[in-house]
C-alpha cells in the first residue's frame, strides 16, 4: 500500500515556461504551468483559443517549433527527467513512453500507406519484431480501442476510414508501445456528439483498464466534466483554478471558470441572456510581457487596485485551489 | 491598405539582395525612360552614324568628339547610347506584352473558374495544351507567320503568354470560389459581375502580381532570343537581343564589347526582375508570413 | 401565426465527379452507374412569421444544404422552397435579398480585401434600398445594432476578432432587411464566451423585431444545447430526412423517435456525472449509400423486421409533435402493414 503511494505520478510538469517572441514583445505562451497526473488518471486541461493549452502539450514533449522555447520548467515522466533531453533521447520516448493524439488524425497518417503499414512502422520505431509481429501488435490495438473487424481497417487507406475510425486508430497506435501518459489534444472537437461519446467512453475504459495517464486538452467543459478526474483551467498561459473536476464545475471559484461555466446555454433557462464576459487582453508590463499581476483582471466583474498585485492561490479543500485575490463563495 | 503595404514591405525588406535588386530595376527603369536625354547620340538616327567610328574599342574618341565609354558597334553606333535605347525597347515591348497578357489571361482564367462548365473546361484545356508547347517555339512560328515588326513582336509575346497567366489566375480563382464569403455574396444576392469584379478579382490578384514580375522577365528574354535569331525588330531599331547578335561575328576577333555589354545588361535586368519576384512570391504568399 | 417559409417534399441530389478512371473504364465497355449523394429527400417544413427553428443532426444529414436551398444557394432538386408563396428562385440576381445566410467560420465569410463598411453597404447598394449616400447612415446604425462601434467600417476583417467579425457577418444580412435569417452554426467557431455573446445578441435582435418586422430565422447547429436555448421548434434530421419535429420543451422532454433520444443521451452535459456515457452504438453511414428502409435502423436498439425495408413517414404522435419510427406508428414487425 506505501509503495503505491510513494510511487511518483505517471507525468508530472513544474513549472513549465514557453515563450514566442511577438510584434509587441515576448509572448509567454506557457507561464509557469505545473501539474501531476496519476496512472489511469484522465487530466482535463480546459482553456479558450489562445490560452497556452496546446502550446502546453506541445512543450512537454519537446515539440515546440522555433523561435518558440521552452525557457523554464520540468518535466517527468514516471519520475525521470526528460525535459531537457536531446533531440534523439526524447524521439526514443515520444511514442513510446509518452504519445499524442491531434484533433485531426488525418495530419499525423500518412495519406498513400495502408494503417497496418504505418501502425506496424510505429511498432517497429521502438521494438526490434518481426513485421508479421508487428501487424499482429497493431491488430490487437485495433482490437483494445473497439475497431469491429481490425484486420480490415488494417488494409485500409486512412481516407476509407470515418473520422471517427481515424482517430480511434490514432487512439490505439497511441497505446501501441504501453505508454505511462498520452497527450491528447481537442481529439474529439472534429467528431459528432454520436461519435464523441463512443471515443470518451472507450477512452475512459482504458485509462481504468491499462494505467494509461491522459492529458486532455479541450476547450469543451461538458466534455471533461464527464471524463475528467482532474481539472485544469487555463488563461494567458497560467494554470488558474484546478481541482476535481466535479468540485471545480459544481463550485467554479475564479471569476473566469465562472464565467466559463456560466457561458453554457444548458445551464439556463431557454431564451435567458447568458451571462457574458467584457473583452480585453492580459495587462502588458513595459517590457511588452505580461506583468505579474492577475492577467484575468481587465475583463474580471471582481477586480480591485489590489489584483495588480501576484493573486495568492487560494485552497478550497480536497486539492481544490484558486489564484485569485477575490474568489467566488461557494453557492449554498 | 496604406497598412498592409508598409507591412508588405516590412516583410520584403527581410531580404537585402531583394532590395538591391528592386534598386536595380528601378535604376533601369529610370534610365530606360530616360534614354533620349542622357544618351550620348541617337542611334537610330542612320544620318548620325559614321562607318569611321565602326568597332571603335571602349574608352576611344570618335568622331563625334565625345568619349565611347563602352566603344561602338560595326554600324559606328555608341554602344552606350544603343544599350539605353534598346533596354527602353526591350521594356516597352515586354511591359506592355506583360500587361496585356495579364488582362486577356486573368480574364480568362476567372470567367472559366468562376463560371465553369464546359466553358471553363474548354479554356483551360486550350491552356494547358498552349503550357505544354515551349513559349519560345510558339513566338517563333507566331512572328514566322506575322512578319517582323514591334506589332507583331508584341502580339507573339502575348500569344506565348497569356496562358501562364491564365493557369495562375484560374487556380487562384477556383480556390477563392469555393471560400464562404463568394458564397456569402452570391447568397445575398449580388450580381454574377459584380462577385467577379468586386470579390473575386482581388483577391486573386496577389500570385498574379508575383507572375508578372516573372513573366516581364521572361518576355525580355524571349524577345532578345527573337532578335538575336533575327526574327524579331529590324536592323535599324536594335534592341538588347539584337545588338548582342550583331557582335556575336566579332566575339572571336577580339571585339568582344559589341555581344558583352548588351548580354550583361540583359542578364542583370533579368536576374534583378526575377529576385523582385521571388521576394514578393514570400511577401504575398500568406503561408511565408510570420 | 402566418407561415413565412414552406419547404415541400423538397430533395436535393449531387452528382459525384466522376472519376478518370471511372470514365477511361466505361469508354472500355465497363460502365458504372453514375454516383450520386442523396444529401436531403423529401422534407417538408414551414417556418411561421417571427418563430425560430432549429435544425439539429451529425454531420451528412442535410441541415446545411437544406439551409442553402432557403437561402436559393441551391435549387432544389426535387419538391420546392416557397418564401411568402413565392419560389425561392436561386441564380438571378433579381432574386429578393429578404432571405440572408449567416455562415459558421467568419474568418472565411467575410472578403479579406474590402473594409468591413462596404461589406455591409454593398447589398444595400446594388438592391437599391438605400442610396449611396444614404449608405453611410444604414452602417452607422446596422454596426450599433450589432453592438459595434460605427467608427470601426474602414478596417478589414483580419483586424477583428472572431467574436466581431461575426457581428460584422451579422450587419451584413441585418443591413438588407431580411424576413428569414439562415444561421449556418453561428456560434460552432467561436470560444464558449464569445460565443454567449453572439447568442445574446441573436436574442436581443429576436426581441427588437418581434413587434415590427420580426426576425424570423432557421437556426442550423450540431449543439443541442444552443438549439434549445434558442429555438421555438426544433427539427431532427438524420441522413438527408427529418426525423422528428417537435416544438423545443416536447422535443427536450420527451422525444419520441429514437435517434433524437440516443442523440440527447450522448451529449456530454456539465454535471452529469462522471463516466456516464450512453454513445450510439455504430457508425454514421456514409450519404453515398445509406441503409435501406429506415436509415437509423442499423444503430437503432429497437429496430425490427419492417426498419429494413420500409422507410417511415414523418408522421403526428402528438399535439405539435411529428415523428417518423414505425414504432409509433404500426410497429417495427410486420413489413406489410401500414
Amino acid at each position: 500500500m506505501s509503495t503505491l503511494k510513494e510511487a511518483p505520478p505517471a507525468l508530472e510538469v513544474r513549472g513549465l515556461r514557453t515563450q514566442f517572441p511577438g510584434r509587441q514583445g515576448l509572448v509567454r505562451a506557457v507561464d509557469g504551468v505545473s501539474f501531476a497526473i496519476r496512472r489511469g488518471e484522465i487530466l482535463g486541461l480546459v482553456g479558450e483559443s489562445g490560452s497556452g493549452k496546446s502550446v502546453t502539450g506541445f512543450s512537454i514533449l519537446g515539440l515546440v517549433e522555433p523561435p518558440g522555447k521552452v525557457v523554464a520548467g520540468e518535466v517527468l515522466l514516471a519520475g525521470r527527467r526528460i525535459s531537457g533531453l536531446d533531440g534523439a533521447a526524447m524521439r526514443r520516448i515520444r511514442g513510446a513512453e509518452v504519445a499524442m493524439v491531434f484533433q485531426d488524425p488525418l495530419m499525423t497518417l500518412n495519406p498513400v500507406l495502408r494503417i497496418g503499414t504505418q501502425m506496424a512502422a510505429a511498432v517497429r520505431a521502438h521494438d526490434r519484431v518481426s513485421r508479421a509481429a508487428a501487424w499482429d501488435r497493431a491488430e490487437q490495438a485495433l482490437t483494445t480501442v473497439g475497431i469491429p473487424s481490425p484486420r480490415a481497417r488494417l488494409d485500409a487507406y486512412p481516407h476509407q476510414l470515418s473520422g471517427g475510425m481515424r482517430q480511434r486508430v490514432a487512439i490505439a497506435t497511441a497505446l501501441l508501445h504501453r505508454p505511462k501518459a498520452i497527450i491528447a489534444d481537442e481529439p474529439t472537437t472534429a467528431l459528432d456528439v454520436s461519435i464523441q461519446g463512443q471515443i470518451l467512453a472507450e477512452v475512459r475504459r482504458l485509462a481504468d483498464e491499462t494505467g494509461t495517464a491522459f492529458l486532455w486538452i479541450t476547450h469543451d467543459l461538458a466534455v471533461v466534466s464527464s471524463l475528467a478526474d482532474a481539472l485544469c483551467v487555463m488563461y494567458a498561459g497560467r494554470v488558474v483554478e484546478r481541482g476535481p473536476a466535479d468540485a471545480v464545475i459544481a463550485a467554479p471559484r475564479h471569476p473566469y471558470t465562472v464565467a466559463l461555466v456560466g457561458s453554457v446555454p444548458s445551464g439556463h433557462a431557454p431564451g435567458a441572456r447568458l451571462p457574458q464576459l467584457a473583452a480585453g487582453l492580459p495587462p502588458r508590463g513595459a517590457d511588452g510581457a505580461p506583468d505579474s499581476g492577475c492577467p484575468f483582471r481587465t475583463r474580471c466583474p471582481r477586480a480591485t487596485e489590489v489584483c495588480a498585485a501576484p493573486p495568492p492561490e487560494r485552497d478550497f479543500g480536497a486539492g481544490h485551489t484558486a489564484l485569485c485575490h477575490h474568489p467566488v463563495e461557494a453557492a449554498a | 491598405m496604406s497598412g498592409a503595404i508598409a507591412e508588405g514591405w516590412r516583410e520584403y525588406r527581410r531580404s537585402p539582395v531583394a532590395v538591391v535588386a528592386l534598386l536595380v530595376v528601378l535604376a533601369i527603369v529610370a534610365l530606360a525612360l530616360l534614354a533620349p536625354w542622357i544618351a550620348p547620340q541617337d542611334p537610330y538616327d542612320q544620318a548620325g552614324l559614321d562607318l569611321f567610328d565602326a568597332r571603335l574599342p571602349p574608352g576611344e574618341v570618335g568622331s563625334g568628339g565625345y568619349v565611347h565609354w563602352l566603344g561602338t558597334d560595326n554600324a559606328g553606333r555608341d554602344l552606350l547610347s544603343a544599350i539605353l535605347y534598346g533596354l527602353r525597347l526591350s521594356l516597352m515591348i515586354s511591359v506592355s506584352a506583360g500587361t496585356v497578357a495579364l488582362v486577356l489571361g486573368t480574364a480568362i482564367g476567372l470567367s472559366a473558374a468562376y463560371y465553369g462548365g464546359w466553358f471553363g473546361a474548354l479554356a483551360m484545356r486550350v491552356v494547358d495544351l498552349q503550357l505544354s508547347l515551349p513559349a519560345i517555339l510558339l513566338a517563333l512560328v507566331l512572328v514566322a507567320m506575322l512578319g517582323q515588326g514591334v506589332p507583331q513582336l508584341m502580339a507573339a509575346l502575348v500569344a506565348a503568354q497569356y496562358a501562364y497567366f491564365a493557369r495562375t489566375a484560374y487556380g487562384a480563382a477556383s480556390a477563392e470560389r469555393r471560400k464562404d464569403y463568394i458564397e456569402a455574396a452570391l447568397s445575398t444576392p449580388l450580381s454574377g459581375r459584380r462577385v467577379l469584379l468586386r470579390h473575386l478579382l482581388p483577391n486573386t490578384l496577389p500570385p498574379l502580381i508575383v507572375v508578372v514580375t516573372v513573366q516581364i522577365a521572361t518576355a525580355i528574354s524571349l524577345e532578345a532570343t527573337l532578335s538575336f535569331l533575327g526574327l524579331g525588330l529590324p536592323i535599324t531599331r536594335p534592341s538588347l537581343g539584337l545588338l548582342i547578335s550583331n557582335g556575336f561575328q566579332f566575339l572571336l576577333s577580339g571585339r568582344y564589347w559589341i555581344s558583352v555589354y548588351p548580354g550583361i545588361t540583359l542578364m542583370v535586368t533579368v536576374l534583378a526582375i526575377n529576385l523582385v519576384g521571388d521576394q514578393l512570391r514570400q511577401v504575398l504568399n500568406p503561408k511565408h508570413r510570420r | 401565426m402566418s407561415e413565412l417559409l414552406r419547404i415541400e417534399r423538397a430533395s436535393k441530389r449531387f452528382r459525384q465527379p466522376v472519376p478518370l478512371g471511372d470514365r477511361l473504364a466505361a469508354w472500355l465497355g465497363r460502365p458504372r452507374p453514375p454516383r450520386a449523394v442523396q444529401a436531403v429527400t423529401d422534407v417538408s417544413l414551414t417556418v411561421a412569421r417571427g418563430e425560430v427553428v432549429g435544425l439539429v443532426g451529425e454531420s451528412g444529414c442535410g441541415k446545411s444544404t437544406l439551409g442553402r436551398m432557403v437561402a436559393g444557394i441551391y435549387t432544389p432538386s426535387e419538391g420546392a422552397v416557397l418564401f411568402e408563396g413565392a419560389p425561392v428562385m436561386p441564380g438571378g440576381h433579381k432574386r429578393s435579398p429578404r432571405v440572408q445566410m449567416i455562415h459558421q467560420d467568419p474568418f472565411a465569410s467575410l472578403d479579406p480585401r474590402m473594409k468591413v463598411g462596404e461589406t455591409v453597404a454593398e447589398g444595400p447598394v446594388a438592391h437599391g434600398i438605400v442610396s449611396r449616400a444614404g449608405a453611410d447612415a444604414l452602417v452607422a446604425e446596422t454596426l450599433r445594432r450589432v453592438g459595434l462601434d460605427p467608427a470601426l467600417r474602414n478596417r478589414y476583417p483580419h483586424q477583428f476578432s472572431g467574436g466581431q467579425r461575426q457581428r460584422v457577418a451579422i450587419a451584413r444580412a441585418l443591413a438588407l432587411n431580411p424576413a428569414l435569417l439562415v444561421l449556418d452554426e453561428p456560434v460552432a467557431s467561436l470560444d464558449v464566451s464569445i460565443q454567449a455573446q453572439v447568442l445574446n445578441l441573436f436574442m436581443d435582435l429576436r426581441e427588437a423585431a418581434a413587434g415590427g418586422s420580426g426576425l424570423t430565422s432557421l437556426f442550423i447547429s450540431h449543439d443541442l444545447g444552443v438549439v434549445r436555448h434558442v429555438s421555438d421548434r426544433v427539427a431532427i434530421m438524420y441522413l438527408g430526412r427529418i426525423v422528428e419535429l417537435a416544438p423545443t420543451r416536447t422535443l427536450y422532454a420527451a422525444p419520441a423517435h429514437p435517434y433524437t433520444r440516443a442523440l440527447l443521451d450522448s451529449v456530454p452535459r456539465l454535471g452529469q456525472g462522471r463516466g456516464v456515457f450512453h454513445p450510439i452504438a455504430g457508425e454514421l453511414p456514409s450519404p453515398l449509400a445509406p441503409p435501406p428502409g429506415c436509415h437509423f435502423h442499423p444503430r437503432c436498439p429497437h429496430a425490427g423486421p419492417r426498419c429494413r425495408v420500409e422507410a417511415p413517414a414523418l408522421l403526428p404522435v402528438a399535439p405539435g409533435q411529428s415523428a417518423a419510427c414505425h414504432l409509433h406508428h404500426g410497429g417495427t414487425a410486420a413489413a406489410a402493414t401500414a
